[in-house]
C-alpha cells in the first residue's frame, strides 16, 4: 500500500459501477415491494372499509362535554345541578347556506330575528366541524315544530344536552352567579380544546370564579355519520375502529352557605332593596349572602331574549347589581365601634369619663353645628353609652381628637378601603378618605384641602367614606374575633365527582388588628352588647326574646345631606331619597359563631328596619329547628 | 429465420426509419417512449384530478412539450461540454440560491422563488441537475473509489445547497438534491465500511435534523407516525388520500368517477397527491401500470448509464436514474401513508411546470451522455 499515486483503472471502475447498480436495483426492488404491499393492504385488504368512508359515511369526531360540577350548600343541599334539555345545534361544515338556514329557523319561530347577527358571528368564530348551539332548552312543542322540517335542514339538529339548573331559583343567585352560553367575548379566555362541545360557561359568582374546578375535561367519541352528517345506524365495517374517551366530570363545590339562613335573609328583605351577609368569624365561611332583589339564573342558562335581558338591566331596582360585593355605601354609625377602638388604642378618651351631649357639636372657633340624630341630645354619656345610644356628638369629639391621619390609618388596618379577599370576583374596595386621597382625587385646587369638618363627620361614618356590606360584615367579624378573623369565602371544599374524595380548602387569615389589646376589645364588645340589651340601646327591641346574646351596632346613612336649619322629615322625603338603614352584629357575644351585616337601601332607621333582619338570620342559623319537611 | 425471406413489412420499414431518425437526434427510443407514455397517462389523470379543467391540462401539456424540446436540445450537447460547464452551472445555482435566501419571494409560506420579471422560477430546480453533475465532474479525473478527502469535499458540495434549500423551507427538494449527490458518491464506489459507518451515524443526524426542522415539518413527522391523533388537522391529508386509494380497490372507480377527488375531499389532488387520484380511479391495476412504467424508465436509465464509457457520464446518468426512483418512491410512499408528507411531486404526472421541465432536461442529459459515448471513447 506504499503506492500513494493511484491510477484510474477504467475496467475496475466499470465493474464497480455494475456491482453498485445491482445493489441499487435490489434496494429499489425492496422499497417498491413495500409500497406495493401497502397499496395492496389499502386497496384489497381494507377496500370495503374505505369504500364505506368514501360514500360519505364517515367517522366524525365528536366532543363529549364533561358534566359540570354540582354546587352544594354546607348541609349537602344541591344549589346547582345539571338536567337534560333539548338544544338546537348547527354544524357549519354540513350547512350549505348558513344565512338561509337561520332565516328558515326564524320563520319557524325557533330563532328570534334579533339574534341572527349574533348567531352568525358565533357560528363563524367556531371551527367548521363543531356543532354550535343556537337555541338552548327547547320546549317539547318547539322540538315537534323542528322535527317536521328536519329533513330540509342538513347540518341542523336537536341534541339532548345537560344544562344547568338552579332548583331554588333566585336563592343565593348573587353568590352562585350563573352560567350562560359561551359568547365571542369568552373565546379568547378559554382553551378551545377544553371547551369543545361545551355550551355553557360561568359568568359571575362562584360559577365564574371556580370555572376551572367546575368545568372538568372533555372526552371524545367517534361516531358514524352519513353524508348529511347525521348519525348512522346499522352495520358498517367502520364500526370496529371507533374509539372514544370518556369525559372527566368537573368537581363539585361545597359552599359555606346555609340554605336556611340564606332563605331567612332573603325573606326578611323581600320587597325591599338591600343586602345581608353573614360570616362565621372563626373561619370566614359565608353563611348567608343575599342581595335583593335577585333574579332567576335559570333564565340565563336557557338564554334570555334581548327584551328579557333589557328588562333586568334597566329595572330601577337593579336586580343584577350585587349589593353585597359591589354596593359601596357610607357606613354611618356602624363605624362607631371601630372609632371607639381607635380612640382607646390611641388613648384619646377615658372610656369611663362622661361627656355632655347637648344635641350638636361645634368646632372651636366655628359656629357651624354638627347635629346629633337626637335633637335634644343624649345628656351625660361615657364610651359605652355613646355606642349604645349611638351618640353622634361624642364621636364628633372622638374624631376631632384622633385627627384624619390616625383615623385613616386605623380604618385601613381594619381592612376598610381594600378588598376583603372573598373567593369570588368583582368585589369593590370601598373608600377610606385621607389627605392624600383628597389631594389626588379632586380636580379643583380649593377642594383638595382636607377640612376639619371632613374629619368630624367621618367620626360617624358620613362624608366621603364608603364600605360594602361585605366589608361591614368583615368588620363585625374582626371585632367578634378580637382582631383576628379570616377572609370571607364561599367555597369550603372541593369534591371529586368520581371518587367522592373531598378536599377541604384551608381558611385564609385576614391581617390581624392589635389582637393583644384584650381589654380594649372587650370594652367595645360590651358596648355593642349594650346596643342590644341596655335600657337606652338603639336596637334593644330586636334582642327581645333572644336566647343568645347579640352584640350589634345600628347605622343610618344619609343619602343626601340636610341643610343647616332644615328639619328632616322622613315622611315627606321621596322613598328613594330616604336614608339607608344599616346594622352590624355578631352572636353569641361571648363565643361568636356568626357575624351579620345588613343594609336596607332607603330603609330609614337601622334599628327598626335592618336589625330585625339580622335577628332572623341569626335565629335561623343558631337555633335548633325542626327538620324541614 | 423465416422473416429474412420476406419483404420487410411497412411497419418494419417505419420502425427502422424511426430508429435511424432517433439515432440521428441522439435519442433513446425505448426511454423516450416510456417517458411519453407516462406523461400522456399523467395528462389523463390530471384532467380528472383538476376537475376536468381543460385550460390547466393544456398548460401542463404545453410545458411538457417545452420539456421535450429541452430534452432534444440537451441530447445534442456533447458530454465534454456538459462536463466542463458543470462547475459553472453549480456556482451559478449557488449564487441564485443565496439571492433567493436574501430577497426571494415568499409563496405558500416558503421563500423559494426568484422573480425575473418575465418568469418566476426556483433556483433549487437547477441544483437538481447541477449537484450530481458537479460531483461527477469532481470525481471524473480522480481514481475511484474516492478517498476520504475527496468524499469530504463532495459532502460539502452536496450539503451546502441542500442546507440552503431546506432552510427555505423546501424539504422535498432538499431531499431529492441530497439523494442525487449521494447517489453519485455511492455509484463511484464509496467503500462499504464508510457506508455502514454513516448509516450508524444516522440516528445522531436524525436527532440533529429534528432540532433544525421547522414546526410544521416536525408536525408532519409526528402526524405521519400517528395520523389518527390529529384527524382534523395535519392528519387530514393522509387520511383522505388513504380513503381515496382504499376505496379505489383493484379496478378503480373509473376515470373521472373518483368521489374523493371529484368531491374535493382530497387536498392538493392535482399536485402532490395526484397518485391517490390515480389509485381511486384506476385502482391497483392502474397504479401497477404506472409504477411499471416508472420502473422501466429507471431500469432503462441504469442500463444506459452502464454503457457509458467515462466516469462523468456513468455517474451522472446513474444518479439521474436513481433520483427518479426517489421521486416515485417518496411520493407513492407519502400518499399511501408509508412515509411522511414531504412535498415531492409524482414525476411526469403532478401538475407543476418547473419539476416537469427539470425532469425532461435530466433525461436529455442522460441521452446525450449515452448517445455520444463512441466519440468520447475514441
Amino acid at each position: 500500500m506504499s503506492n500513494r499515486v493511484r491510477i484510474k483503472d477504467h475496467w475496475a471502475e466499470q465493474r464497480m459501477f455494475l456491482r453498485r447498480t445491482i445493489a441499487a436495483g435490489t434496494v429499489m426492488a425492496l422499497l417498491i415491494a413495500a409500497v406495493l404491499s401497502k397499496l395492496v393492504q389499502l386497496q384489497v385488504v381494507r377496500h370495503d372499509y374505505y369504500v364505506d368512508l368514501s360514500q360519505g359515511n364517515r367517522v366524525r369526531v365528536e366532543a363529549v362535554p364533561p358534566n359540570r360540577g354540582l354546587i352544594l350548600d354546607r348541609n349537602g343541599l344541591v344549589l346547582a345541578e345539571n338536567l337534560p334539555a333539548y338544544q338546537l345545534e348547527l354544524t357549519r361544515e354540513q350547512v350549505a347556506d348558513v344565512d338561509g338556514s337561520l332565516k328558515a329557523l326564524v320563520d319557524l319561530g325557533l330563532v328570534l330575528s334579533d339574534d341572527v347577527d349574533r348567531l352568525k358571528r358565533l357560528i363563524r368564530s367556531r371551527p367548521l366541524f363543531e356543532a354550535v348551539p343556537i337555541r338552548l332548552q327547547l320546549t317539547d312543542e318547539e322540538v315537534a315544530r323542528f322535527a317536521v322540517r328536519r329533513h330540509d335542514m342538513p347540518g341542523i339538529d336537536i341534541r339532548t344536552r345537560l344544562t344547568r339548573h338552579y332548583p331554588y331559583g333566585a336563592v343565593a343567585v348573587h353568590a352562585l352567579g350563573y352560567v350562560s352560553a359561551i359568547s365571542e367575548q369568552d373565546l379568547p379566555h378559554i382553551d378551545a380544546r377544553e371547551y369543545a362541545g361545551t355550551t355553557l360557561i360561568g359568568k359571575v359568582g362562584v360559577e365564574a370564579s371556580y370555572e376551572r374546578e367546575l368545568h372538568g375535561s372533555p372526552g371524545f367519541r367517534q361516531i358514524l355519520v352519513n353524508a348529511q352528517g347525521r348519525p348512522m345506524e346499522g352495520e358498517s365495517p367502520l364500526r370496529a375502529d371507533l374509539s372514544s374517551k370518556t369525559a372527566l366530570s368537573g368537581n363539585d363545590l361545597i359552599l359555606s352557605l346555609d340554605l336556611r339562613a340564606q332563605q331567612a335573609a332573603e325573606e326578611a328583605l323581600a320587597g325591599r332593596r338591600g343586602a345581608v351577609i353573614a360570616i362565621d368569624p372563626a373561619n370566614g365561611d359565608v353563611i348567608a349572602f343575599a342581595s335583593v332583589p335577585g333574579f332567576d339564573p335559570n333564565g340565563f342558562a336557557r338564554g334570555l331574549s334581548r327584551a328579557e335581558y333589557a328588562a333586568l338591566e334597566d329595572s330601577i331596582d337593579r336586580p343584577l347589581f350585587n349589593r353585597v360585593l359591589r354596593g359601596a355605601y357610607p357606613p354611618g354609625s356602624t363605624i362607631k365601634p371601630v372609632m371607639a377602638l381607635a380612640a382607646l388604642s390611641y388613648a384619646v378618651v377615658d372610656p369611663e369619663q362622661v361627656r355632655y351631649c347637648r344635641g350638636f357639636f361645634t368646632l372651636p372657633g366655628s359656629s357651624r353645628r354638627y347635629r346629633d340624630w337626637k335633637p335634644e341630645g343624649h345628656g351625660w354619656v361615657n364610651l359605652r353609652e355613646a355606642v349604645a345610644q349611638s351618640c353622634d356628638t361624642y364621636f364628633y369629639g372622638v374624631a376631632q381628637a384622633l385627627g384624619i391621619d390616625r383615623m385613616a390609618a386605623f380604618l385601613t388596618k381594619f381592612g376598610l378601603g381594600q378588598r376583603t379577599g372573598i373567593d369570588i370576583d368583582g368585589e369593590k374596595p370601598g373608600l377610606v378618605p385621607s389627605r392624600e386621597w383628597k389631594e389626588r382625587t379632586f380636580p379643583r385646587e380649593g377642594e383638595r384641602v382636607w377640612f376639619p369638618g371632613d374629619t368630624v363627620i367621618l367620626g360617624i361614618g358620613q362624608g366621603y367614606m364608603l364600605a360594602t356590606p361585605l366589608q361591614l360584615a368583615h368588620v363585625a367579624s374582626l371585632i367578634a374575633g378580637h382582631g383576628t378573623t379570616f377572609q370571607p369565602r364561599l367555597v369550603t371544599a372541593v369534591r371529586n365527582a368520581r371518587t367522592g374524595e373531598v378536599r377541604r380548602l384551608p381558611p385564609k387569615p385576614s391581617p390581624a388588628v392589635d389582637p393583644d389589646e384584650g381589654s380594649h376589645w372587650q370594652r367595645v364588645v360590651d358596648a355593642m352588647v349594650a346596643v342590644m340589651n341596655s335600657a337606652h340601646g338603639t336596637a334593644r327591641a330586636t334582642a327581645v326574646g333572644s336566647t343568645y346574646q347579640i352584640a350589634g351596632k345600628t347605622g343610618t346613612a344619609q343619602v343626601f345631606s340636610v341643610g343647616q336649619s332644615e328639619k328632616y322629615n322622613e315622611k315627606e322625603v321621596e322613598e328613594r331619597m330616604r336614608d339607608h338603614a344599616l346594622f352590624i352584629s355578631f352572636a353569641p357575644a361571648d363565643a361568636p359563631r356568626i357575624a351579620v351585616a345588613v343594609l336596607v337601601e332607603n330603609g330609614g332607621h337601622g334599628a327598626s328596619v335592618a336589625a330585625p333582619v339580622a335577628r332572623k338570620v341569626m335565629d335561623a342559623y343558631l337555633l335548633p329547628q325542626a327538620p324541614a319537611s | 429465420m423465416i422473416y429474412d425471406d420476406l419483404q420487410p413489412s411497412t411497419a418494419r420499414r417505419t420502425l427502422t426509419a424511426s430508429t435511424r431518425l432517433l439515432g440521428k437526434l441522439r435519442l433513446d427510443g425505448p426511454l423516450l417512449l416510456a417517458i411519453s407514455a407516462t406523461a400522456v397517462f399523467g395528462l389523463v389523470i390530471l384532467y380528472s384530478a383538476s376537475g376536468e379543467n381543460f385550460a390547466l391540462t393544456r398548460g401542463q401539456f404545453l410545458r411538457m412539450c417545452l420539456g421535450l424540446v429541452l430534452l432534444v436540445l440537451l441530447a445534442q450537447a456533447s458530454p465534454k461540454y456538459l462536463r466542463m460547464s458543470a462547475p459553472w452551472i453549480y456556482a451559478l445555482g449557488i449564487v441564485l440560491l443565496v439571492i433567493v435566501a436574501v430577497i426571494g419571494d415568499v409563496g405558500k409560506g416558503a421563500q423559494r422563488w426568484l422573480d425575473l420579471g418575465i418568469l418566476r422560477f426556483q433556483p433549487s430546480e437547477i441544483m437538481k441537475l447541477a449537484v450530481p453533475m458537479a460531483c461527477a465532474w469532481f470525481l471524473h479525473e480522480r481514481p475511484l473509489p474516492p478517498d476520504l478527502k475527496v468524499v469530504l469535499v463532495l459532502a460539502l458540495l452536496v450539503l451546502f445547497p441542500v442546507g440552503l434549500i431546506a432552510e427555505q423551507p423546501d424539504l422535498g427538494t432538499a431531499l431529492l438534491i441530497g439523494a442525487a449527490g449521494v447517489f453519485v458518491v455511492l455509484l463511484a464506489g464509496l467503500r462499504v465500511r464508510v457506508i455502514v459507518g454513516t448509516l450508524a451515524l444516522l440516528p445522531a443526524l436524525a436527532w440533529l435534523g429534528w432540532g433544525l426542522m421547522h414546526d410544521y415539518q416536525r408536525r408532519r413527522v409526528l402526524t405521519f407516525l400517528t395520523p389518527e391523533s390529529d384527524p382534523l388537522g395535519a392528519g387530514y391529508h393522509i387520511i383522505q388520500s388513504q380513503i381515496a386509494l382504499g376505496s379505489g380497490g383493484v379496478f378503480g372507480k373509473g376515470w373521472m368517477n373518483g368521489s374523493q377527488a371529484q368531491l374535493e375531499f382530497l387536498p392538493e389532488r392535482s399536485t402532490d397527491f395526484i397518485f391517490a387520484v390515480a389509485g381511486e380511479e384506476f385502482g391497483l391495476i392502474g397504479l401497477m401500470l404506472l409504477v411499471g412504467l416508472y420502473l422501466f424508465i429507471i431500469g432503462r436509465g441504469m442500463y444506459l448509464a452502464m454503457q457509458c464509457q467515462d466516469t462523468f457520464s456513468r455517474l451522472v446518468a446513474g444518479s439521474i436514474s436513481l433520483t427518479f426512483f426517489v421521486y416515485v418512491f417518496v411520493n407513492a410512499g407519502m400518499v399511501s401513508g408509508l412515509l411522511p408528507v414531504v412535498g415531492v411531486p409524482l414525476p411526469l404526472v403532478s401538475y407543476g411546470g418547473t419539476s416537469m421541465v427539470t425532469l425532461m432536461a435530466g433525461f436529455g442529459i442522460l441521452m446525450s451522455l449515452h448517445s455520444h459515448r463512441k466519440l468520447v471513447g475514441s
